[in-house]
């Protein structure tokens, strides 16, 4: 039993951040009909700013400029790239959205070198009690902190004028210019605070505690996993990219606890394959992403 | 107004003035050529023709959003108070003060009544959005029974009424109204031609694109037909309810049964190429 609570704490805490960065592939893909497969990059862009400017501005400082850094780049990838090529087909924007991962993330690796460093902080350290069970901090502070922003995110979705704005692109384009509402402040939002949420998850993503990979192709690995948990709830559903997140966590923790870790990663595609063949839109989802 | 030679007789106190516009689609579809348009200050205007005749791409036109259906602009230009506007985008037109009502309604059919609402006054001051809220609340009461339901829920003719008051929530001069009676029942069409003149009157110029050419003659003071991408007739409506020939090729409504209809229908196409050209 208290294996077994132990577990749904690391695999809330893990699905907190896969939450975090699924919910940034459901809003850009819902103001840009875009699979954004440069996500992965975006969170190393974030980490790497946080190493370099960690022993000048301390964890704190760099920790808000790694994830203002993360939010950027998504702003500018869509800037630069995406918003340029308005008119074409989905299948190239994807082909786009690779090619700028593959730029970033051998960059990235390139300058770091060798080593896989770790992001440290506060989110290193020894584990935490809760009552009888252990839980290691990136964990518990991930499932806190991504309590805290999920909640102010759906707040801003269902109650802001950003948030009305989002919804209504996401629906139809034509009658929400026909509003006056700018669609490119849309999109350029939706890949701001998609960025910054990437920017945060990094934070854990790059602890000792997490996964044990340092910042490199292990995080850039580990942030593809939230692609299935955006798959597994409906790309074009916030409320699923949550629930993917945190299925996608507890899987995770659950296999690797029970069964093997290296049989982890598999469970998490095969979940992935299983909803999609009971529901090819995902759990909350409405659109197929072949119909993308 | 007296249009229908291509030259455009100038008012001072047009809200709206259209000028030889010539728009495409891709490179060969030519869905206006030449046409003028001019609204005057206050008034409301029927645009009228069939299918196909390039009423929704004269709306278009003026609202900016040719681009979002991969038309241009080839020739002419749209002045709004003196004022060209057939260079800016979307957004800046509707802040301007022009608001498109789209074809098909087109409500956030998963947002609530209210969100759908609050989407058509984004673009307003903030200190412009309750009196704005509030008009549009008397117009249409049901808007506010409705307010929490989600948009996909209301019937075809209170999705029109919230298309209106959605696009009234940001306090327009002028209203472009893509044919808003469109598979609606007898009793709804004449409400909205009561609403359009309702909108009128509390001073919103209102440029009404209708096939249901008894209603639109009804509530407005000018009207145009519009035949494969020309304005083939324009003028006030007492001129146009004044002229049989009109009556019979445009108006439609008169006939007593289908049978009839038909016949004046064909009786109609074998004219149509006749017409002479008139002239308010
Ligand atoms: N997006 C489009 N692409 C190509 N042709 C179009 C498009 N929209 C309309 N057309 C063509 O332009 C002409 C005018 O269409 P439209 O303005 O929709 O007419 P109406 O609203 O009077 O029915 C028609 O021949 C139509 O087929
Ligand atoms: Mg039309």
């Amino acid at each position: 039993m208290t294996e077994f609570l132990q577990l749904t704490v690391s695999g809330l805490g893990k699905g907190a951040v896969y939450a975090l960065l699924a919910l940034g592939f459901v809003i850009i893909f819902k103001a840009t009909d875009v699979v954004n497969f440069a996500h992965g990059s975006l969170v190393l862009l974030g980490g790497y700013v946080v190493i370099a400017t960690k022993d000048i501005l301390g964890y704190a400082g760099a920790a808000a400029v790694g994830i203002a850094a993360a939010g950027l780049g998504a702003l500018l990838v869509e800037r630069l790239l995406i918003s340029q090529s308005k008119l074409a087909d989905p299948i190239s924007l994807v082909l786009l959205t690779i090619g700028v991962d593959v730029i970033i993330t051998e960059e990235i690796i390139r300058r770091l070198g060798v080593t896989a460093p770790f992001l440290g902080g506060p989110l290193e350290g020894a584990p935490l009690r809760l009552g009888n069970i252990v839980v290691f901090r990136p964990q518990l502070i991930a499932l806190i902190v991504g309590v805290v922003l999920i909640t102010a995110f759906f707040l801003a979705f269902r109650y802001t004028g950003w948030g009305v704005a989002m919804r209504a692109q996401a629906e139809n384009r034509e009658a929400t210019a026909l509003m006056g509402i700018r669609s490119s402040w849309v999109t350029g939002s939706a890949w701001l605070v998609a960025g910054l949420l990437a920017g945060v998850a990094v934070l854990f993503i790059a602890t000792q505690d997490f996964s044990g990979a340092g910042l490199g192709r292990g995080t850039h690995a580990i942030a593809l996993a939230a692609f299935p948990a955006a798959i597994i709830g409906g790309l074009d559903s916030t409320g699923g990219a949550v629930l993917g997140g945190v299925i996608v966590g507890l899987t995770e923790a659950y296999t690797a606890g029970y069964i093997s870790f290296d049989f982890s990663e598999s469970a998490i595609y095969l979940v992935m394959l299983l909803v999609l063949v009971a529901r090819p839109v995902g759990l909350f989802g409405t659109r197929e992403l072949s119909r993308v | 107004m007296g249009v229908s030679c291509g030259c455009v007789e100038r008012h001072d106190h047009a809200v709206l003035t259209v000028t030889d516009l010539t728009v495409r689609y891709g490179r060969a579809v030519h869905a206006l050529q030449g046409v003028s348009l001019e609204v005057p200050d206050g008034a409301v205007v029927a645009v009228l023709g069939g299918n196909g005749a390039g009423k929704s791409t004269l709306l278009r036109a003026i609202s900016g959003t040719l681009r979002l259906h991969r038309g241009t602009i080839d020739a002419g230009e749209i002045t709004l108070q003196g004022r060209r506007i057939d260079q800016l985008d979307p957004a800046t037109i509707v802040r301007s003060g022009v608001v498109q009502v789209p074809e098909g309604r087109q409500v956030f059919a998963q947002m609530t009544v209210a969100d759908n609402l609050r989407a058509g006054g984004l673009a307003a001051a903030p200190e412009r959005r309750a009196p704005a809220r509030e008009r549009v609340l008397d117009l249409f009461p049901v808007l506010a029974q409705r307010r929490g339901q989600r948009a996909g829920l209301l019937s075809g003719g209170e999705q029109q009424m919230l298309s209106i008051g959605r696009a009234l929530m940001s306090d327009p001069k002028l209203l472009l109204l893509d044919e808003p009676s469109l598979g609606l029942a007898p009793r709804l069409v004449t409400r909205i031609g009561e609403i359009v003149a309702e909108i009128n009157d509390q001073g919103t110029a209102v440029v009404l694109v209708e096939q249901n050419a008894t209603m639109a003659l009804r509530v407005a003071g000018h009207a145009a037909v519009l035949e494969v991408g020309r304005v083939a007739l324009a003028g006030t409506t007492e001129q146009f309810a004044d002229s049989d020939e009109i009556a019979r090729l445009y108006l439609g409504g008169h006939a007593e049964s289908e049978e009839q209809a038909r016949v004046e229908a064909d009786r109609a196409a074998t004219s149509r190429r006749t017409l002479s050209r008139w002239s308010g």
